[in-house]
């Protein structure tokens, strides 16, 4: 019976070609705007790490006090010095990590070539474990590594292709300001986006760039490599220099800290509100403890990492998407009840409703399947064209892919179908003897 | 003419004008929001900064093996690279000027502080954008001032990119101005940076300099504060102005004059970056938001306009008969005509009141949700009147073939 359906509506949809052509152009771009602005939003809004994110968190001390806090009474965003190594000396988590933005220059072993310029941060060890950094070759550096300051380093496979080109680069020198490191790991493919483990210092969060070098953060801290990131004083530096910056309350350190389950978040949250509370004790914090501690997705709703701009694009083209659902529903009526004389026949020579309601909705079926397909290749165009007018970093994640593919297949023919019902009810409305009879 | 054959008509398809009406109504809420949104974004893009921007660019260079400025005599090493590098800049022969600088409107990425009016003043009275740069920075820059002098090379001096210590003299914008010293005096009075004990003097004032961060259309966008310091540290900063017609070639010059005065540093190409370069992209976004809305609104539209063409069209076939035998009976034309227009009026008039209120309705919706200001009525008047004029527009060309229908049209059958 399908197959019948089939052809009727096609031979339907022939008869009318403009009023066809015009339900398939509405479709087609209603589906496609709404699917490129969901690409945009999909990339921005995807978590990191689904299937670790609920287990990082990101502790936050307030060292500030109440003249720091913003009217909200949050506490800054990032550490100083002090605390951010008072917590990794504890080591109360089960995988942690300091960290600070590094920009360092690197000077190529060829003596023709001028130095380059990398981005990265200084981390310890625990960070490659912690956020389940891939390794082509190699391995992160450990505990010892860490604490005796050794001039170890971790690069991105594309540093190490450029370089010293495929091989595997693990033991080799890198000059990094002017000093050498030995490549202990080469990564593999990683380049997270949001950079979620250093949301603060990358602006919206996303970065264009990728991280291409790492280095202990205590070798980094020693060897002066300066962080490139942002440095927020409450009050300012009494010493000048990198020195005075850790010796200050000024922050610019993030952290990360893995937590496995319910109690040991709570326990770390008690150590957390103890070391503060201790501090108050000594008298450095002349306030109540005021910590907070975040996991991943919270922490990145926190600082609205996903643009507020993208959601109302989204809800924008939604609302472009109903309109067209609307428009065709109309155009659908008029098509439907124009032929209210052949429904007659149909049901006078026996047809149930469900039968003219397979029918109608086989046709629309039909005409959302085309608008579905002039729909992907207009989702195609228009994924392809937000990179030229939006930011390259937000743009650069928003890509075509299978699940998009038949997400925008389904969007279609659900939602014609769906403004198909009301007009499909009104055919099976038509009453048989009254159609022949005013024919 | 009067409405009620019109209205009888329209009885006899209510679905079909319910469908309409509700398409307008959402056509009119979601294009006099996306014109609201899209109307503040090009507000926002056309602020002037305060720059003279045209043959204005900047450039960013690190050195390699540079002394970490902590020390003095790293330090004084730090400002003798970077003396030579301006010296090189100004010896260009397409350089109108060069000064040494911290950041630059757009370019995201400065430091912020707070002034305040007392001595060790712990809440800061109003907080301002630091921008470090030589004599030679209010004229490089094209900054206007209104008030006082400029820097003169005597007021220069140099020293370590974290010291924080508070400068001697600084040039602010006026909006500071105005608030610090509502009397117009400023000239000459003295303020305190970053709760500091030691006193700073104003000895200018410049018209307006737009932050480097993105402080939207905060205070801070404005409050800009200049200090007559050269910043030493491993990295610097210049900003240049070419000769008139000669950017091109002044940026072409400057990577190989740099590497030629001293090869131990980075230069990559993303270090000269003309004005017009950083505005496209600290705007990206928002010119892309705009856009982006614009095609949305403009699909809308179409649809819409394609929607009242189609069933239109439908309801002139429908009516053939009935047209043909208004026409036998003397109707002319243009009655026919206007009868359709009218018809679609009617219609689009109950889908703007509908609509109206949607508009209204999602304006405080994204006011509390999205933190976005009151619509203005204007835009829902001028929205209002553009779908009133679309749906006349798509009603012409099937209301122009209803009254071609001949009179004869009455004795034929369907």
């Amino acid at each position: 019976m399908f197959g019948y359906y089939l052809e009727l509506a096609l031979r339907s949809l022939r008869r009318s070609r403009g009023l066809t052509a015009l339900m398939v152009l509405t479709i087609g771009f209603g589906v496609a705007a709404s699917m490129t602005t969901y690409s945009v939003f999909r990339a921005v809004s995807g978590d990191p790490m689904p299937w670790k994110s609920s287990k990082l968190f990101v502790p936050q001390i307030d060292m500030w006090g109440p003249s720091g806090r913003g009217s909200d009474g949050e506490p800054p965003n990032a550490m100083d010095y002090t605390d951010a190594m008072k917590l990794m000396r504890d080591h109360r988590a089960k995988l942690q990590s300091a960290m600070y933005e590094i920009s360092p220059s690197i000077v190529p072993a060829d003596a023709g070539k001028h130095p380059i310029h990398v981005a990265g941060h200084a981390v310890y060890g625990e960070f490659f474990p912690m956020l389940d950094v891939p390794f082509k070759y190699g391995s992160s550096w450990n505990a010892d590594d860490d604490a005796q300051r050794a001039a170890v380093t971790v690069i991105s496979g594309k540093l190490s292709e450029k370089l010293f080109g495929s091989a595997n680069s693990v033991g080799r020198t890198v000059n990094i300001e002017g000093r050498d490191y030995r490549v202990v790991g080469v990564l593999g493919d990683w380049n997270p986006q949001p950079r979620f483990y250093d949301v603060v210092n990358n602006g919206s969060g996303f970065a264009t760039d990728t991280e291409d070098v790492f280095v202990p953060f205590l070798t980094a801290v020693q060897a002066s490599i300066r962080n490139d990131g942002n440095t927020d004083c409450n009050v300012s530096q009494t010493e000048s220099g990198f020195v005075g910056l850790q010796h200050s309350s000024c922050t610019w350190i993030a952290f990360m800290a893995e937590l496995d389950d319910a109690a040991t978040v709570t326990t770390y949250r008690q150590y957390l509100d103890g070391y503060a509370h201790d501090q108050q004790q000594a008298g450095r914090f002349g306030w109540a403890p005021n910590n907070r501690l975040r996991n991943l997705p919270e922490w990145l709703d926190y600082l609205h990492v996903v643009p507020s701009d993208t959601k109302v694009a989204l809800l924008v083209a939604i609302g472009l998407l109903v309109a067209c659902l609307v428009n065709t529903a109309g155009l659908l009526l008029a098509k439907f009840l124009r032929r209210s004389g052949e429904i007659g026949v149909r049901r006078a020579l026996g047809a149930p409703r469900l039968a003219i309601y397979a029918q109608f909705l086989t046709e629309a079926g039909i005409v959302g399947l085309a608008g579905g397909v002039l729909g992907l290749l207009l989702t195609g165009m228009g994924v392809a064209s937000v990179s030229w007018v939006l930011p390259r970093d937000i743009a650069a994640l928003a890509r075509v892919d299978l699940s998009l593919l038949v997400l925008t297949l389904l969007v279609a023919v659900m939602a014609t179908t769906l403004a198909g019902l009301y007009p499909t009810y009104r055919a099976a409305c038509v009453q048989p003897a009254w159609q022949l009879k005013s024919n | 003419m009067t409405m009620h054959p019109i209205l009888a008509a329209l009885r006899k398809h209510k679905a079909g004008v319910v469908l309409i009406a509700l398409q307008i109504a959402l056509t009119l809420a979601i294009v006099c929001n996306a014109i609201f949104i899209i109307q503040k974004r090009v507000d926002m893009v056309h602020r002037p900064t305060g720059i003279n921007e045209d043959n204005l660019f900047l450039v960013t260079q690190q050195w390699v093996g540079a002394p970490d400025g902590d020390d003095p005599a790293g330090l004084e090493k730090l400002d003798s690279m970077q003396q030579t590098d301006l010296a090189t800049l100004r010896g260009l022969p397409d350089v109108a000027s060069v000064s040494p600088i911290r950041s630059l409107p757009l370019l995201r990425s400065g430091s912020v502080g707070g002034i305040g009016v007392k001595p060790l003043q712990q809440k800061s009275t109003v907080d301002a954008n630091f921008f470090f740069g030589d004599e030679h920075m209010l004229s490089t820059l094209g900054l206007k001032l209104v008030a006082g002098r400029d820097f003169t090379v005597a007021d220069v001096q140099h020293r370590g990119f974290r010291d924080e210590s508070n400068p001697v003299l600084t040039i602010i914008t006026k909006p500071i101005a105005d608030k610090l010293f509502p009397h117009g005096d400023a000239i000459g009075k003295v303020i305190y940076f970053d709760s500091g004990s030691s006193p700073t003097t104003i000895v200018g004032v410049v018209e307006r300099l737009q932050s480097p961060v993105d402080a939207g259309d905060s205070g801070l966008a404005w409050n800009s504060v200049m200090f007559p310091i050269r910043q030493d540290a491993n990295f610097a900063r210049y900003v240049l102005r070419a000769k008139p017609g000669r950017l091109t070639d002044a940026m072409k010059a400057v990577t190989p004059a740099l590497y030629a005065a001293n090869p131990m540093r980075v230069l990559d190409d993303h270090s000269v970056r003309s004005f017009a370069e950083i505005r496209a992209r600290a705007y990206r976004a928002d010119v892309g938001m705009a856009i982006l809305m614009s095609v949305i609104c403009l699909i809308l539209l179409a649809v819409t306009a394609a929607g009242i063409v189609g069933l239109t069209s439908f309801w002139v076939g429908q009516r053939r008969r009935q047209i043909g035998v208004r026409r036998a009976l003397g109707a002319r034309k243009v009655d026919i005509l206007h009868y359709f227009q009218l018809e679609n009026l009617l219609i689009a008039g109950i889908g703007a009141v509908i609509g109206i209120l949607l508009a209204v309705a999602l304006n405080l919706w994204l006011i509390t949700r999205f933190e976005m200001d009151r619509m203005p009525v204007i835009y829902v008047v001028i929205g209002v009147l553009a779908v009133l004029a679309l749906g006349q527009a798509a009603v012409f060309v099937p209301a122009r073939r209803a009254s071609n229908v001949p009179p004869l049209a009455a004795t034929r059958a369907v």
